[in-house]
């Protein structure tokens, strides 16, 4: 069986599928504030390519961007969306792109269904056409029942369905995401993920940007980590966590003294003395495995809990955006 | 399909959307129509004998004041119907859906015009509807015939056109509705101090000048005399100039706000 991993690192040797979205030297400030500064990005057509930053990185402006809301500094470079200059053609790459904002581009004052049949006019759909188009969205996200009532009576998970689904109106062949599912129940989290999926089986290319590294590692076939305006990784899931080290074993302890005896002998491991916990670095395979319990053994030290972990995206963030919090503490001081 | 179809076409969805609103939440378009209707009812039962004796200059008639104020009154109509333009668009900006409008590829106008036809409706419609206050207390078009009434609708569509271009550039500086109808009060104190009340003759000399040179006075002037068939003078041809004036103007001033990118 082949490993995930390499079925998409071997698409670069083939011929590069169209890019749908291209952009270099991206740069945007507000005053003297710099917020984007010259961020190079080449989305394949039909992926799904996930922009992960903190609060404040510039994903959002990045996405306003991209969707011809807001214009880039002239000191940019070309910026292409589905074959057409932003700068030369904004109204073709209108025609290209659908966009859901971070926060609900939906009019309140108006029902659900009145929402969906406004796209349709401003797509130029025929009556019918349009209410075709409008049951099968409105059915498809499961939004039959609130259909009739004001969209501002909408739960949160409702309005982002209904924000999706307008965008769907016009079949769009690029859909920006802005932080589809912040805010979101874990179920209605799940729920978005299964539609954002769905959306790429029929070829549109999504460019979303989140602040879960989970959704990122979930969803996209290629991340890029955005730090103060500036891209400062990009790759497929896999190879970002080879970037950072980070794999360990960890060995959690109920009772003291064997946590002590651990801790004394074995020097490279780094211990939590307040959650009686021992990280011993470590990739998880099976011999290191097998050593370090055979040596478990040999002091007839019982530890009541071991796991393994391989970094994540968690430790590529923190190592990347330079945050000074570890994971394994924040975990520890939650219990 | 070509621009002018394709602007025609967002801007009659545009003005479906904003006629959907108003008709969904009708209480503000009542309560604009509110003030005009209790300044007609005030100035004519409480402060009516002294008006009119003031102006008449002998005794007082209450009915020849009802038939000097309704005019005045109904043109106010209008600047009060446009305050609620300027709040409305002021609400609609903060709207994501207005950020979804600018990324989609439709006539870029259309969101302005959709408003401002849908608030022109709505001055006219609030115009009929205080027009039938003032016929009910006593108010009668003495000098009106067909081309009167004609001329009438047209300056009616004419000046409130005007006034909602301008109110819809005050609704897109304004941060939100507050200041949106704060912005927009200038619509409401302008008739106060135009000839809607009393000619601007009776003012004081150092007054006089600013109910002349301001659009409600010849508006009113104009409405006036084509209602009951006194003396319009250069007035018509003011009230067309102000009225085509303010029209370019507050095009010109909505569309480039509006064409700014959003902060």
């Amino acid at each position: 069986m082949r490993v995930p991993v390499m079925l998409t690192s071997s698409r670069t040797d083939g011929a590069e599928p169209p890019a749908a979205v291209s952009a270099t030297g991206l740069r945007k400030s507000y005053g003297d504030k710099l917020v984007l500064d010259g961020i190079d990005l080449r989305i394949p057509a039909g992926s799904i390519f996930a922009l992960l930053g903190p609060n404040g990185a510039g994903k959002t402006t990045v996405v306003k961007i991209l969707s011809t809301l807001v214009s880039p500094d002239p000191a940019s470079g070309a910026i292409h969306i589905g074959g057409h200059d932003l700068a030369a053609e904004p109204q073709a790459v209108r025609g290209a792109i659908g966009v859901t904002g971070q926060f609900s581009a939906v009019d309140g004052l108006i029902t659900g269904e009145e929402n969906m049949l406004l796209m349709a006019d401003l797509h130029h759909l025929s009556k019918r056409e349009g209410k075709r188009v409008t049951a099968e969205l409105l059915e498809r996200f499961d939004l039959v029942e609130a259909a009739k009532k004001p969209a501002s009576t909408y739960s949160g998970g409702m309005k982002r369905r209904l924000d999706i689904a307008m965008t769907l109106v016009g079949a769009p062949r690029i859909i920006f995401l802005d932080e589809p599912t912040t805010g979101l129940d874990p179920r209605s989290r799940h729920n978005m993920w299964q539609i954002i999926r769905e959306l790429v089986t029929d070829g549109v290319t999504v460019f979303l940007t989140t602040q879960y590294l989970e959704e990122a590692d979930e969803l996209a076939d290629r991340i890029a980590v955005l730090n103060d305006g500036r891209i400062a990784a990009e790759g497929t899931a896999e190879e970002l966590k080879r970037l950072v080290p980070g794999g360990h074993v960890r060995l959690r302890f109920a009772d003291p003294a064997a946590y002590r005896l651990a801790a004394d002998a074995l020097r490279e491991a780094t211990g939590d003395d307040y959650g009686l916990t021992l990280h011993i670095p470590s990739d998880g395979g099976q011999r290191e495995l097998r050593s370090i319990l055979d040596w478990l053994d040999s002091l007839d030290i019982e530890a009541d809990e071991l796991s393994v972990h391989t970094p994540d995206l968690d430790d590529v963030f923190f190592a990347l955006t330079g945050g000074t919090g570890v994971p394994e503490t924040s975990e520890e001081t939650v219990r | 399909m070509s621009t002018l179809s394709l602007a025609v076409r967002d801007s009659s969805t545009m003005l479906r959307r904003n006629l959907l609103h108003a008709r969904r939440y009708p209480s503000m378009t009542l309560n604009l129509l509110l003030t005009p209707v209790m300044l007609l009812l005030l100035f004519v039962y409480v402060f009516g004998d002294v008006m009119s004796a003031g102006i008449g200059g002998g005794g007082s008639d209450r009915a020849a004041y009802i038939a000097y104020v309704v005019p005045g009154i109904l043109l106010m109509t209008i600047g009060g119907t446009v305050v609620g333009t300027a709040v409305s668009v002021s609400n609609d900006m903060a709207e994501g859906i207005i950020a979804r409008f600018r990324t989609m590829a439709i006539h870029r106008g259309s969101v302005l015009v959709g408003h401002v036809v849908g608030s022109v409706l709505q001055s006219v419609l609030s115009v009929v509807l205080v027009g039938a206050v003032g016929v009910t207390i006593g108010f009668r078009a003495t000098g009106a015939g067909v081309l009167e009434w004609l001329a009438a609708f047209g300056l009616i569509v004419l000046f409130a056109t005007a006034l909602t271009w301008i109110a819809v550039g005050m609704g897109l500086i304004s941060p939100n509705a507050e200041a949106a109808s704060n912005n927009a009060l200038p619509m409401i104190l302008l008739p106060l101090l135009s000839s809607a009340f009393v000619p601007v003759d009776a003012m004081p000399g150092w007054f006089q000048p600013v109910a002349e040179y301001q659009p409600f006075t010849p508006a009113i002037e104009t409405l006036r005399g084509l209602l009951l068939g006194t003396g319009i003078g250069h007035n018509g041809w003011l009230a067309v100039a102000w009225s085509l004036g303010l029209t370019v103007l507050g095009y010109l001033w909505a569309t480039s706000r509006f064409d700014r990118d959003p902060a």
